[in-house]
């Protein structure tokens, strides 16, 4: 089965307003909603303790929270989830309430009282100055991400090609983060963990679609960037597109699947793939291109190549 | 064209059976078991194991296998009831210095093993389990250290006979003193930086009295930081081998920080409570002749006011005859009234203070002090927080001394037998040498750790099912290569993970499921250069041959930058999510061979060297 019989021919790079415009709204409703309301952060970064509990028999969570709210837990938050027969307890960080202490008390606040004593599924606690520090050392390694990628892209290609990728990167990050924002997600470590992800994967899309352009910079005679993109991108979309649906599909089983621990890793991935591949074809390049890039930029020090004697390609703009 | 080599053949071959030989160890379920190790000096040996297996026989259990092997014993049991009983009648039976920890042990055939193969090391949230991040209050530490030295100088200077006006301390721990003359001041300065050479001495003159201050040197500081770090690590194992957990993980993370980790622990609540504690003794003479200001009144500087539990107050001397640093072995026992008491054995050097003092003072009280430290994460109003320690000392008792005592003795007034049970813990196990918190705790109960690798092996599976039935539907005879090419691909990531030992955690279960997403990328990138190729015109195997050749730089660059991201990942990430990174560098790493290398081989044996009208795709 093919995706498209023929070689496509759409003018992306033409699209390129239309998309600025889409971006920029994106981006624009992402900054808006981070500023204003923030993110819904985790315990891993608000600090703070979370447990789950699991129990014979059905249980009340309204008993439950009088309990722990008459037994000095006022900001005790207890939800079901799964059944009712399971309970999520959080408990934020308090002048009062701010060591790994927390959690074994309100088990036994809880056994002590009239739901008795459940079985303890997870406990997560994190000191108040250690999720500052998750959270530092995470955007910190965004960063370190960001940075190892752009001189890996300046050293194979140039460093437009590598600033256009960036872009796309930062994109990509800011819009994932932004929606989590704006739905009010929970936004957790293992969250952060697969938006380094999300990069390695819009990277290695943006990546082929770089590739294809040197590649054609060199064996097509037409020097035009604009319709040397567009080729590259039509020439690579059967790929983008089958590339994106193997890993959204892993990404959908992990979803509906992976059960609570993981489907906010498998969100943040499947919002961050749909993005990647859309910022691979209509922001990367066209970035390059607003930078100026021609063929010049990438053909300065080619040795001729097997590639160059090659018949070439049907494509003919 | 396009055929095969020989030796292509054969790298397949040991590529195939290394994936297979070293993924085989995880089809073996493990089984329950039990194992005892020896405390402290104890030795586990033949004895050991004759006595254990009659305490099993006696009660009961049926043991498949009974082994001693590098000082451990390992029973292997039919079933979990089974395991639990024999934990906990070995617990009763054989004495405190030996720990009994229940375990699930592999049961890879002996082949395998002596190849090296073992199955793969499951994190905590599979295997359920405690996992603990601990900061060392270093100030404590630095702290702890000058007030000792504080002490010395002044036993130093009266040892000598240098007389100084006045010896204070500083906030920042340097200790500060007054001398009447500058001789006194010299002589001072060669006593005391003689004896203790990390102590820098800056002297000065001022107006006519002349002063020393006495500061740690930076790299004396570091090694005292060093050297509590140790102690606690030190420590720590020693309560958790009490508490009877196999496998324990106490690892140093930075500079302040220990990772514990205490697999098939349940309860975390007690590990925490014995972990955390800075419980320790110390010992004091009663000051027998100032009883009239004990309640109120002026304190004689020698002595100082202390409190019994139930608030009563007692003068001590200051003077600390020996502390728990000097206690070898301690264990519950009851006292002459049949209340808790924990019997103590002194070390050497405790053991003669002991006889001297008792010796010299029949007749007047012994009072032993309970020394704990408590902290607290504190935030104030800027939202900052902070650590607060509180140290708590509390009389439990002070005898009369009414014989001379030494090596050994009893300290009863404890407050029921779970506080002599855990105090005689802590004793045995040595203090902390500083006070530790728990800056971030993760359990996963069993249940839980069952559930997630439920959901990982389901998620993986059906991820993986998906892509194939989607392969083979774009790409037909090359996409059965392509599901070949992932379904080795896996098996060779199980294998490395298992070879290496490196553990196995749900999020990387989670890369896992992403590698197999992502891995067929590269087929797809050789398959659609093929395509290409056919469309404008080339011959079959002229399309197969260049379809690899043009897709070989893309995939390495695609790969190689999804690899950065990975690593640093890998820097950044704690636990879990470096077991993300782990399974994303290896799944990279191995599909690029699979996808590549295998897919080729593959697709050379059906098509290659024979003339084509079409391909399959």
């Amino acid at each position: 089965m093919q995706l498209f019989k023929k070689l496509t021919v759409i003018n992306f790079i033409g699209l390129r307003k239309l998309a600025l415009i889409f971006s920029i709204a994106l981006l624009a409703a992402s900054t808006y909603s981070l500023s204003t309301q923030g993110l819904n952060y985790g315990i891993d970064f608000s600090g703070g303790t979370k447990l789950e509990l699991a129990y014979q028999q059905d249980v009340s969570v309204l008993d439950m929270r009088a309990t722990l709210a008459s037994s000095g837990y006022p900001e005790a938050v207890v939800q079901h989830f799964g059944s009712n027969k399971d309970v999520l307890i959080r408990i934020p960080l308090s002048p009062e309430n701010s060591d790994a202490k927390v959690s074994d008390d309100v088990v036994k606040i809880l056994a002590a009282s009239e739901v008795g004593p459940g079985a303890v599924r997870s406990v997560e606690f994190v000191g108040p100055t250690f999720g500052k520090e998750l959270f530092e050392k995470g955007i910190l390694a965004l960063v370190y991400a960001l940075i190892g990628v752009m001189i890996y892209v300046a050293f194979r290609f140039e460093w437009k090609f590598s600033l256009g990728s960036v872009v796309a990167l930062i994109h990509d990050v800011v819009i994932t983060v932004g929606l989590f924002s704006i739905l009010q997600l929970e936004f957790t470590l293992p969250v952060l963990a697969a938006l380094l992800a999300v990069i390695g994967y819009s990277l290695n899309d943006t990546i082929v679609v770089f590739d294809r352009i040197r590649e054609n910079f060199r064996k097509l005679r037409e020097t035009d960037t604009e319709d040397t993109m567009n080729v590259s991108i039509n020439q690579t979309l059967p790929r983008t597109i089958l590339t994106s649906l193997t890993t959204l599909l892993v990404l959908v089983a992990l979803f509906f699947y992976g059960g609570d621990a993981l489907s906010g890793f498998a969100a943040t991935l499947i919002i961050g793939v749909l993005i990647g591949t859309y910022s691979s074809i209509f922001v990367a390049s066209p970035t390059v291109l607003m930078l100026g890039a021609t063929a010049e930029d990438l053909l300065v020090e080619v040795v001729e190549k097997e590639g160059v004697d090659q018949p070439e390609h049907p494509y003919t703009p | 064209m396009n055929k095969n080599p020989t030796w292509k053949y054969l790298v397949l071959l040991l590529i195939v059976a290394f994936g297979v030989i070293y993924a085989t160890p995880n089809l073996y379920q493990a089984e329950p078991g039990v194992q005892v190790i020896g405390l402290r000096n104890a030795v586990v040996d033949t004895n050991t194991l004759e006595r254990a297996k009659r305490v099993l026989e006696t009660a009961g259990v049926e043991v498949k296998q009974i082994t001693l092997e590098n000082g451990k014993i390992r029973a292997r049991l039919t079933s979990e009831e089974a395991q639990n009983t024999a934990r906990d009648v070995l617990r009763e039976k054989l004495d405190d210095s030996f720990a009994v920890a229940a375990t699930d042990l592999p049961t890879t055939p002996g082949w395998l093993e002596s190849l090296g193969g073992a199955p793969m090391y499951l994190g905590l949230d599979l295997r359920g389990g405690v996992h603990f991040l601990m900061q060392v209050d270093m100030v404590a530490a630095e702290k702890k250290a000058n007030d000792n030295y504080y002490e010395d100088i002044r036993k130093l200077l009266r040892e000598e006979g240098i007389r100084y006006t006045g010896i204070n301390r500083q906030e920042n721990g340097a200790i500060f003193l007054r001398f009447k003359t500058e001789e006194l001041q010299e002589q001072a300065n060669a006593a005391v930086t003689t004896a203790n050479p990390e102590l820098v001495a800056t002297t000065r003159e001022d107006n006519g009295s002349f002063t020393m201050q006495l500061q740690l040197t930076e790299s004396a500081i570091s090694e005292i930081k060093k050297a509590a770090l140790k102690k606690n690590m030190l420590a720590l194992r020693n309560r958790i081998d009490q508490l009877g957990v196999s496998e324990p993980v106490i690892q140093q993370q930075g500079l302040d920080r220990i990772v514990v980790q205490l697999p098939g622990v349940k309860d975390p609540s007690v590990a925490k409570e014995i972990l955390g504690k800075t419980a320790t003794l110390q010992v004091h003479l009663v000051d027998e002749d100032n009883t009239a200001s004990t309640v109120t009144g002026r304190v004689p500087s020698g002595s100082k006011r202390f409190y019994y539990r139930d608030g009563r107050p007692i003068l001590l001397q200051k003077r600390i005859l020996f502390s728990g640093d000097n206690i070898i072995d301690a264990s519950v026992s009851i006292d002459e009234n049949g209340g808790p008491a924990v019997s103590i054995t002194l070390d050497s050097k405790g053991a003669n203070v002991n006889s001297d003092v008792t010796g010299d003072n029949i007749g007047n009280r012994m009072a032993v002090v309970y020394v704990e430290t408590l902290g607290e994460t504190k935030i104030d109003s800027k939202g900052n927080a902070r650590l607060v320690t509180k140290e708590i000392r509390e009389v439990i008792t002070a005898p009369v001394i009414r014989d001379q005592l030494g090596k050994r003795f009893i300290i009863n007034g404890l407050d029921g037998q779970n506080e002599a049970k855990d105090l005689s813990l802590l004793l045995r196990a040595g203090s902390l040498a500083a006070p530790v918190f728990i800056i971030e705790e993760r359990t996963v109960g069993p249940s839980l750790g069952a559930d997630n690798i439920e959901k990982g092996f389901t998620s993986v599976l059906y991820g993986f099912l998906l892509v194939l039935l989607f392969m083979i539907v774009f790409y037909r005879v090359f996409g059965l290569v392509a599901s070949f090419a992932l379904v080795l691909n896996l098996v060779i990531i199980v294998a490395v993970l298992s070879l290496l030992q490196a553990t196995l955690t749900l999020p990387g279960v989670a890369g896992m499921v992403l590698t197999v997403g992502m891995a067929v990328d590269a087929n797809v990138l050789i398959f659609e250069r093929i395509r290409e190729e056919i469309q404008a015109g080339a011959a079959p195997q002229m399309s197969i041959h260049r379809g690899y050749d043009n897709a070989f730089s893309t995939i390495i660059d695609a790969n190689l930058t999804t690899l950065i991201a990975a690593l640093v990942l890998f820097n950044f990430g704690t636990g879990p999510i470096q077991g993300f990174a782990i399974t994303l560098s290896i799944g990279i790493a191995t599909s690029m061979v699979t996808a590549i290398f295998v897919s080729r081989i593959l697709i050379n044996l059906f098509y290659g060297g024979r003339r084509l009208d079409s391909l399959s795709i």
